[in-house]
């Protein structure tokens, strides 16, 4: 069987791997990486703690992915650019935003010939709806709110053509190996048969996603738990920005629905507008500098900030979010736009022409990152980040439409500068690794009584009720305390022996990542002493100027050292 | 308190099928899913089920039978009944609930075994 398999060889007790380039994550990024740095000549292997093309927040996405290709009026990348830096509040690396802007019209044309199915006119022009933030229609999809699935199948089809792509899912990565201050490789836990295997690779790439499941509430799936951003700054890379995570304004709250998205109804504002109310059936948004009536022009931050208040002011809906109201768009309008979907609704009681749905702010997207150049170097020689992994191009607060394009976009650029620096070759100190495997594979005594799914919950608790949306340094210092009693529950291994498919062992190693984020997102928090974006200060309200600064973590024999950097400018 | 009642099918290959039982709040519209999770917050954290994205039928992880038929645990609804629920009979089992569903180019290589003893 190895024998069959590029790249594979046994070695003693740990099975080991080496490939040119190591992709971890198979999102949109991780595997535009790989087909990119196949196609730059190298062996690319990319893995996935879940299956390949199946996880991540990619598949989950909706709708919007937004590009200045210029097909539904006269467009152009630099006005992408204007809009994603206005909506950055000022703190956008403006040569990663560029990047972003300016690539994604390339990979979203590639998309195209890849045959992801953009929604089209009657002409064959591709379809691109308005986005709140953006100054046009900008945002292409695929129908009926099938975005996610339609480009994970189609990256996957890619890789899978693509000839020196190695897929592997099942693989949990639990540490890198670093010699000399440079990236060799990683430790996984093979989940499937609960074994650790090591993998030296000539560069790897970060592609894990965000952060959202250290919220309960959230709408990406159980594997974006920060743990890409724990291995690089393990590691000795730094992070940027963790004090901005995006909550999604209109996350679906009630009635309760299966088998649906909870941001399922952003594609219906951006189709039918629709009518956000609170809790005696006013609307409210304008009184928060905005306006709601009728059009969906409002940006996530001030939306999320404006239900949030109307809740705390005893005008929430009874679960305590808002009203989105569909009542007065007749049934032959909701079906002509959203086709099956509306069976689905009402496979779950709900009827949009006679009922209002509720809605409340959901994790959805961390703004923050690992800190890269423009080529998705960590700085930390065979170290790149891709995709939502990547700190900084977004700044404060996310335009809609900007995240697929990002993914797509860095995934790219990472798995072309890969390639390139993984023609150095594959270099590997087993002994680097040794500690790594030896914690992978540790059957710690048994616990009975403490539960790592209820301490990953405790987390979500923590982090949802101190570190959301609204922030106050006393609730902040709160959230620090209880998390440093949770991270002293955990200890230092994981216990009992490695079973097949073993969540609870999954769980300890997300624990460890996810307490270590936790920590940097409070840090970066409660230093920053003002309001932005997606970082409101209850006690500090307002945007202060001399704020307009981003803030860098990097961890110091074991101790979080946090700095202030001036924001990137211009595009270099 | 009104409950479901999930009989469980437990164990890995090669070890004597055990079924165990669970009882876990009904509060009508949650999921099998949703279940399941509980019991690994609240009763048993060794649970074995595949899932990625909790609710959203995206990540088309979590099928399984539920009283013989398969299902996605995302979708099917729990009931205030005995549920009866068993991996994918058709595919390797990995552990209770969890199957290898991955295609094969797609599995992490078998571990090597140590040699057996003379």
């Amino acid at each position: 069987m190895t024998e069959a398999m590029p790249g594979v060889r046994g070695q003693g007790a740990a099975g080991h791997i080496e490939t040119d380039v190591l992709v971890i994550g198979a999102g949109g990024a991780g595997l535009y990486a790989a087909i990119e740095a196949a196609r730059s000549g190298a062996r690319a292997l990319v893995i996935d703690r879940s299956l390949i093309g199946r996880g991540g927040a990619t598949v989950m996405a909706q709708m919007t992915v937004a590009a200045a290709i210029g097909t539904e009026q006269p467009d152009d990348w630099r006005d992408h650019w204007r809009d994603t830096l206005a909506a950055g509040r000022g703190l956008c690396d403006a040569r990663l935003a560029r990047l972003l802007c300016e690539d994604g019209v390339e990979v979203i044309r590639e998309m195209d010939r890849w045959k992801v199915g953009w929604a089209r006119h009657a002409d064959g022009r591709i379809r691109q709806a308005f986005a709140p933030g953006h100054d046009r229609p900008r945002c292409v999809y695929v129908d009926f709110l099938s975005t996610g699935p339609a480009v994970s199948r189609t990256l996957r089809t890619q890789a899978q053509r693509q000839e020196g792509v190695q897929r592997m899912g099942e693989m949990l990565v639990t540490d890198l190996v670093v010699s000399d201050g440079a990236v060799q490789g990683v430790v996984a836990l093979d989940l499937a048969h609960g074994v650790p295997v090591t993998i030296a690779a000539g560069a790897t790439i970060i592609a894990t996603g965000g952060l959202t499941r250290l919220y309960r509430r959230n709408s990406a799936s159980a594997n974006m738990a920060g743990d890409g951003y724990a291995l690089a700054l393990r590691a000795g890379a730094a992070l940027i920005d963790m004090e901005f995570v995006q909550f999604f304004p209109i996350g679906h709250l009630a009635p309760r629905m299966v088998g649906m998205d909870p941001i399922m109804w952003d594609p219906f504002r951006y189709k039918l507008g629709g009518r956000l109310l609170n809790g005696v059936r006013e609307e409210f948004v304008d009184r928060y500098g905005s306006t709601d009536s009728g059009k969906y022009v409002t940006t996530r931050d001030l939306a999320t900030y404006a239900i949030t208040k109307e809740v705390a002011a005893g005008r929430g809906s009874p679960a305590g979010g808002a009203w989105l109201s569909f009542e007065h768009v007749p049934e032959a309008v909701l079906r002509e736009n959203f086709g099956p979907v509306i069976d689905r609704l009402a496979a779950n009681g709900i009827d949009l022409t006679k009922t209002a749905i509720e809605v409340a702010p959901i994790a959805h997207y961390h703004m923050g990152g690992i800190r890269v150049d423009t080529s998705m170097s960590t700085g930390l020689p065979g170290l790149y980040a891709a995709g939502e992994a990547v700190g900084g191009a977004n700044g404060a607060n996310r335009l809609s439409g900007n995240a697929i394009t990002e993914a797509l976009a860095f995934g790219r650029v990472a798995g072309r500068e890969a390639a390139r620096f993984a023609k150095g070759g594959i270099a590997w100190d087993a002994a680097k690794a040794a500690d790594g495997v030896a914690l992978a594979r540790a059957a710690g005594p048994a616990r009975p009584g403490w539960n790592p799914a209820a301490g990953f919950a405790r987390l979500q608790d923590i982090m949802s009720d101190l570190v959301g949306p609204f922030r106050t340094e006393a609730g902040l210092a709160e959230a620090a305390s209880r998390l440093s009693a949770l991270a002293a529950e955990l200890g230092e291994v994981p216990p009992g022996p490695p079973l097949p498919h073993d969540l609870a062992r999954a769980d300890w190693f997300d624990l460890r990542a996810a307490l270590l984020v936790a920590e940097t997102v409070i840090l970066s928090a409660t230093e920053r002493r003002e309001s932005r974006g997606a970082h409101q200060r209850e006690d500090y309200p307002g945007l202060d100027p001399a704020w307009e600064t981003n803030q860098v973590l990097t961890l110091d024999g074991g101790a979080l050292r946090l700095a202030q950097r001036a924001v990137v400018k211009e595009a270099a | 308190m009104s409950v479901a009642l999930l009989d469980i099918r437990r164990g890995g290959p090669g070890e004597a099928p055990r079924r165990q039982r669970y009882e876990v709040p009904f509060e009508p519209g949650r999921s099998v899913l949703d279940g399941l999770r509980w019991i690994r917050e609240h009763e048993d954290p060794s649970l074995a089920m595949r899932y990625a994205c909790l609710n959203a039928n995206a990540c088309k992880e979590c099928m399984m039978l539920l009283d013989g038929a398969v299902i996605y645990a995302c979708t099917a609804r729990l009931e205030e009944r005995e549920m009866r629920l068993d991996p994918l009979p058709n595919k390797p089992l990995l552990r209770d609930l969890a199957t290898s569903i991955a295609p094969p180019d797609e599995r992490p290589p078998e571990p090597a075994r140590p040699a057996p003893a003379p």
